[in-house]
């Protein structure tokens, strides 16, 4: 298979590093006007030796070599940030990064002990976790009405959900799993999930610069989608939803994707006669980088929240387009050690505390990795009484609970 | 300095572990084999030692389910040569394995005399780590185990580390050839992106060599294998706290430590 970045830029089929500044991506990037825009908003940025500017700068005046060989990049948590906010409109995160990124990876002495563990995991077992693949359903395990697995039961179904890793092995991504169940369910929603068929959609390592093991889980995944008949692809992953929106696309995948997120928002009318247990929770909501920088889903989300009685929404100082990244993508996921050993702030906890500002009880997500990732934070900062974390769909399953339920 | 590195695939245990029909054998299609850690780890340092004083690595393993991806693996870390041996479907026992290994080694082209030959100091499916000094017995050379690191500094000699309980380390000098057991390697095991296997496998190829027909008889045959079987239960204290408290106080108590 061609590199994934090769087919990302679309323009030269055989874009690379040395070639990118010769292709009309690469001619934009000469249009940087070196604002420092990117350096800015990037959360990391000041703890780079090289933040985008420069990167950008270096690349213009030939310094590959000083480039690739610094680890400024493994800072780049792909939040989209900079890219969203370029007076230039340069595709920094989709293509440059990444295309960089990679080349910084394959030079690296040595991978981050902890990075290293869930690439290779992700490789084996389908999961970063190391989880054993035929566990991958287990959460489906007794559930009532059962959940049906395609392997077991492959006759066509409308919406394949898939779950994806911190949603179906993470006992909170698991409470997420029964809470979608649940709704997709109450909404007579036909769907069926592939369960140890399923691999990793392998977003996060693509843009942790390990594109081989994209490629690999994209080959397995598409050859699982073709053993299957489905209208459609719902997923609990909002990192998964990014890769079959922008990546698959580019191999071939052509069936609609949607996040459960805006998903159920777009079901709004079926769903609120559901929603009659008042919650009174004062929810501020978290925008996902990849659901709201990177496809512009700030509103959905909100609606579902406003939807639900006795919820009163609030907004934290930066939000929609300027919200603060949780510090999990792009392999931050896996790199707290690295970013601690170098005495950096966890971005999970920055934000955090931007939410106990806002006097919210319940801070809202959309992404599986948030939840653990904000979740330890609250844990370590000492907001256990004040703040809970709650994906929006946990918070839809439970307001259509019976009030009496506790 | 030309290294041999001797790797085997052992049961995965992220997956459950089950008894085959027979009683005494793991369910093989119930596993999913994984490269021995220590193993690995044998690799590992064999690359640190070349990347330290030149020469050649040649990864060898008696062909098993899953072995090719590790071998590619390892040329894709930097080994010269990947040899896979095929000897048959029967499992061979670690006896067995060891003499067989000895006679297939001169056999293997180009590849004897080798300075050193590195395997894990133990599998998780063979914790008595006898196959090391099985195979120097066979081969006539010395051995040393549970190695934590590699020096080859003076032709004809390695200086090697070995662990001890409580902390210690001993150095010894050894002369070459050897067989050495490693316990791990200097570093952990290096990361090789996908990317770089894929390719491998595109334009590298395992060598494949036949064992000779086995000739030795294992001396040890297993009677049974079982789950292991619950012994006893944990008590668990349950209700009032202060009622709790004074369980635990009167536990304590009973014996001796409060």
């Amino acid at each position: 298979m061609a590199s994934t970045m090769t087919a990302l830029a679309g323009d030269t089929p055989t874009l690379t590093l040395d070639n990118l500044l010769e292709s009309p991506r690469g001619r934009d990037l000469q249009t940087c006007i070196q604002c420092g825009i990117c350096a800015g908003t990037c959360p990391y940025g000041d703890a780079m030796d090289y933040p985008p500017r420069r990167i950008i700068g270096m690349l213009r005046a030939g310094m590959i070599e000083e480039v690739l060989t610094s680890d400024s990049l493994l800072h780049c948590v792909t939040c989209y940030a900079c890219m969203a906010k370029c007076p230039r409109g340069l595709r920094l995160t989709e293509v440059l990064l990444p295309l960089v990124k990679e080349q910084v990876f394959a030079r690296l002495p040595e991978v981050p002990a902890e990075l290293q563990k869930a690439l290779t995991n992700t490789l084996r077992y389908g999961n970063p976790m190391g989880e054993s693949a035929r566990k991958r359903a287990a959460w489906a395990a007794g559930a009532a009405p059962p959940v049906r697995v395609l392997s077991a039961d492959p006759r066509p179904v409308d919406v394949l959900w898939f779950v994806e890793c911190y949603t179906a092995y993470h006992p909170r991504g698991q409470d997420n799993c029964r809470a979608t169940a649940k709704v997709l369910q109450a909404l007579g929603v036909d769907f069926a999930i592939l369960g140890s068929e399923e691999k990793c959609a392998g977003e996060c390592a693509r843009l942790a610069g390990e594109t081989g093991l994209f490629d690999t889980l994209a080959e397995a995944n598409l050859k699982l989608f073709g053993k299957y008949t489905f209208s459609r692809i719902v997923t609990s992953g909002a990192h998964a939803f990014d890769a079959f929106t922008h990546q698959y696309r580019l191999l071939g995948f052509d069936v609609p994707v949607e996040h459960t997120t805006p998903f159920f928002a777009s079901r709004l009318d079926a769903l609120k006669p559901l929603l009659t247990r008042k919650l009174n929770h004062t929810v501020t909501y978290h925008d996902s980088c990849v659901l709201g920088r990177h496809n512009g889903m700030y509103e959905e989300p909100r609606n579902l929240l406003k939807a639900i009685p006795g919820v009163k929404l609030v907004e934290m100082t930066h939000n929609r387009i300027g919200a603060l990244c949780c510090g999990g993508g792009g392999g931050g996921m896996w790199l707290d050690t690295f970013y601690k050993a170098k005495g950096l702030e966890r971005l999970a906890d920055r934000r955090v505390r931007e939410a106990v500002a806002t006097g919210a009880d319940v801070l809202a997500v959309s992404c599986p990795y948030e939840v653990s990732r904000f979740e330890d934070s609250v844990k370590v900062l000492g907001y256990e009484k004040q703040l809970v974390v709650r994906d929006v769909v946990e918070l839809l399953a439970e307001a259509m609970e019976s009030p009496g339920t506790p | 300095m030309n290294i041999v590195v001797l790797m085997k695939m052992v049961p995965d245990i992220v997956e459950e572990l089950e008894i085959a029909p027979d009683g005494k054998s793991l369910d093989l299609e119930a596993i999913r084999p994984i490269v021995s850690e220590r193993d690995d780890h044998a690799l590992e340092q064999a690359l640190l030692l070349k990347e330290r004083s030149g020469g050649s690595v040649t990864a060898l393993a008696f062909e098993s389910r899953d072995v090719d991806e590790v071998l590619f693996t390892a040329l894709a870390k930097g080994v010269d040569r990947a040899v896979k041996v095929s000897a048959g479907e029967e499992p061979l026992s670690t006896a067995e394995a060891a003499a067989l290994m000895a006679r297939v080694l001169p056999g293997v082209p180009n590849l004897m005399p080798a300075d050193l030959i590195l395997t894990g100091c133990q599998g998780i499916d063979d914790l008595d780590g006898v196959i090391a000094p099985c195979l120097a017995e066979h081969l006539r050379t010395p051995y040393l185990g549970i190695i934590t690191g590699i020096e080859t500094k003076e032709a004809g000699h390695a200086t090697v580390y070995k662990e001890f309980a409580g902390g210690s380390r001993g150095q010894y000098v050894i002369c070459l050839p050897a067989v050495l057991g490693v316990q791990a390697a200097e570093k952990p095991p290096r990361y090789v992106p996908v990317a770089k296997v894929r390719a491998v496998m595109k334009s590298r190829t395992i060598e494949c060599v036949a064992a000779p027909a086995k000739e030795e008889a294992s001396q040890l045959a297993i009677g049974a294998m079982t789950k292991p079987q619950a012994a006893g239960r944990a008590e668990m204290l349950e209700g009032d706290p202060t009622a709790v408290a004074a369980k635990v106080v009167e536990i304590l108590s009973a014996r001796g430590l409060a």
